[in-house]
């Protein structure tokens, strides 16, 4: 009987120690300046105080930030899908010639680290006039999602039922009605992961935004408040009201998403 | 949408027709065509590019100085170079190796132990504590714990003062920089393995698990003779996305420490970047980049090999 317990309870407490940085960054996001200095970072606020995270919010255009990140992640996402699904479906359905090597591609462009690609990409998005646009990292992350996509959705489609398409061949159906009207309907499922895996992965991205967003106005939710980090002007409390905004979306997309997450993270794994 | 029903039509009209197999086997290329331009663009031609860049001396304007392997042969023999791979090893530590064996414990205790004497719904709301890390943008991580770890402001000092111990400065101090970032970096990565491997014990059977217990096998047993065998591949799996991830990672370096104090937590991709847009030592900052892709590459080969010659054995 106490064994029985016993498990269980040392697994709550890891559960809370993995919560208590969620926990003390809300209380002193709400809490006021003045209750700071005189009860320090771990008593409970006096009350709900969200003048800390009103004034970070207008003073970085968090809105904005927001926005920029949304439109970027959402614009790739999309993309990303439906460039995945035209690769695969020459790949896996298709199955043109050189298609082994066509797929090593794909996997080495998944596994290079940005860093091989970042100074060319630089340099060339400022000879094209896209440095610093948001178009810049729609284009490339595009791409960058999409090789793993291709790679999975390849494997997913080589497994496609022929009969289904060579039925609709006979109807009359040419390769774009077969990819549109049955490939891609049969495979929403996977694609509905897809599609949200690479909207989170491209809120996420941190480095490549850092380099190509450096105007105010085209920043994403993780770049302007990396970028913030040490500056003099934020108080503790502000601070702490910087890292909740942060935060707080990343925590809505997960309780949105969750069931899809749980059931394709193993999906994800390949990455 | 009323979707086409071939398996209805009947047998009969489809017979005579020769098989189209020929007619689909052409064409298809026209598909990948997008792909082609924009990977070219966007990966071919940059990565060529920064191979060639690092054979060279650039500061990003004006024409780059050929040097031939000059950048390697320094690189070699820079001490902060060698550094920066020290500190991505206890990365990879933090990263892949203790979330892997914490991951494996936990999740088959959650699996095995909780879920059957609790219910699923305690085992799953359990996981999600541990998974909630994982949904942060890595940067958003370090900012959180830059606020725990704050020296003068910071909860952990708060905490700590309550047991009377003396306000450290955890990421600014040499010695305590490093043990701090891999545990800020054990705390986000823990969630990973635990959802996975418990994903893949769904594939066990169950006959397994009920066999060795009345066999009188321990806890221990089961664990080392069932639950591992069984999720080899999510193991595999899981040591090579982390220990990539580890060798990838700089996000949090950038908003923590900036590679500091002292290059103590300089990590190979901080270096680059340092390299390319600090110092405007372009061609030094490609060379790094280089060894690290190849560095990865080689890590990716290897664990493909292993995972393939296992398949192969069982």
């Amino acid at each position: 009987m106490i064994r029985k317990y016993s498990v269980l309870i040392s697994l709550a407490v890891l559960a809370a120690v993995m919560l208590v940085p969620f926990a003390i960054v809300t209380l002193n996001a709400v809490r006021s300046p003045q209750d700071y200095s005189a009860n320090g970072p771990l008593s409970l606020p006096d009350g709900l105080h969200l003048d800390g995270i009103v004034e970070f919010w207008n003073r970085v255009d968090f809105g904005g930030k927001l926005w920029n990140s949304l439109l970027i992640s959402g614009s790739v996402a999309v993309l990303a899908v439906i460039l995945s699904v035209l690769n695969a479906y020459a790949l896996g359905v298709g199955r043109v010639r050189g298609r082994v090597w066509i797929m090593v591609v794909f996997l080495v462009a998944n596994t290079l680290p940005q860093e091989a690609l970042v100074y060319p990409l630089y340099y060339l998005s400022k000879e094209a006039g896209l440095y610093d646009t948001r178009l810049s990292m729609i284009i490339i992350f595009t791409v960058i999602q999409s090789a793993f996509g291709t790679y999975l959705l390849a494997s997913v489609l080589g497994r496609f039922p022929h009969e289904i398409l060579e039925a609709a061949a006979i109807d009359g159906a040419g390769k774009w009605r077969a990819l549109w009207r049955i490939v891609v309907p049969i495979s929403r499922p996977t694609l509905s992961v897809l599609l949200i895996f690479f909207f989170i992965w491209t809120w996420n991205e941190f480095f490549l935004p850092l380099i190509f967003l450096i105007s105010n106005e085209n920043q994403t939710v993780p770049v302007a408040l990396g970028v913030l980090q040490g500056d003099k002007m934020m108080d503790a409390t502000m601070s702490s009201a910087s890292a909740l905004l942060g935060v707080l979306p990343a925590v809505v997309f997960f309780l949105i998403f969750q069931r899809t997450l749980t059931r394709g993270v193993t999906v994800g794994a390949i990455k | 949408m009323a979707v086409h029903a071939p398996a209805a039509r009947p047998k009969a009209v489809r017979e005579p027709e020769p098989r189209p197999r020929r007619r689909r086997t052409g064409g298809y290329w026209v598909f990948l065509l997008p792909s082609a331009v924009l990977f070219t663009v966007v990966i071919v031609v940059p990565f060529l590019m920064n191979i060639g860049i690092s054979f060279t001396r650039w500061q990003g304007i004006g024409d780059p100085r050929w040097l031939g392997i000059d950048n390697y042969t320094r690189l070699f023999a820079d001490e902060r170079f060698w550094a920066s791979f020290r500190n991505n090893l206890a990365l990879i530590v933090a990263m892949a190796i203790v979330p892997t064996i914490v991951g494996l414990v936990l999740a088959a205790t959650l699996f095995d132990d909780v879920g059957k004497k609790f219910g699923p719904r305690t085992a799953s709301a359990l996981r999600a504590a541990y998974y909630l890390p994982q949904v942060l943008p890595v940067a958003v991580a370090g900012i959180v714990w830059g606020w725990i770890m704050h020296p003068r402001f910071g909860a952990l000092n708060a905490f700590l003062g309550l047991f009377g111990a003396e306000p450290r400065s955890w990421l600014g101090d040499p010695a305590w920089a490093l043990p701090s970032v891999m545990l800020i970096m054990v705390w986000f990565q823990i969630g990973y393995p635990v959802v996975i491997f418990m994903a893949g014990l769904q594939r066990v059977d169950p006959a397994l698990y009920e066999a060795a217990e009345m066999d009188g096998a321990s806890w221990w047993r089961r664990f080392w003779h069932i639950t591992i065998p069984q999720i080899r591949p999510e193991i595999y799996v899981v040591l090579l996305t982390c220990t990539i991830a580890a060798l990838k990672v700089f996000g949090p370096i950038f908003v923590l420490t900036r590679g500091g104090p002292g290059g103590a937590t300089l990590v190979p991709s901080y270096f680059s970047y340092q390299n390319f847009f600090e110092k405007a030592n372009v061609g030094y900052g490609a060379a790094i980049a280089t060894v690290l892709t190849l560095l990865i590459i080689m890590v990716t080969a290897l664990f493909l090999r292993i995972q393939d010659d296992e398949d192969r054995k069982s």
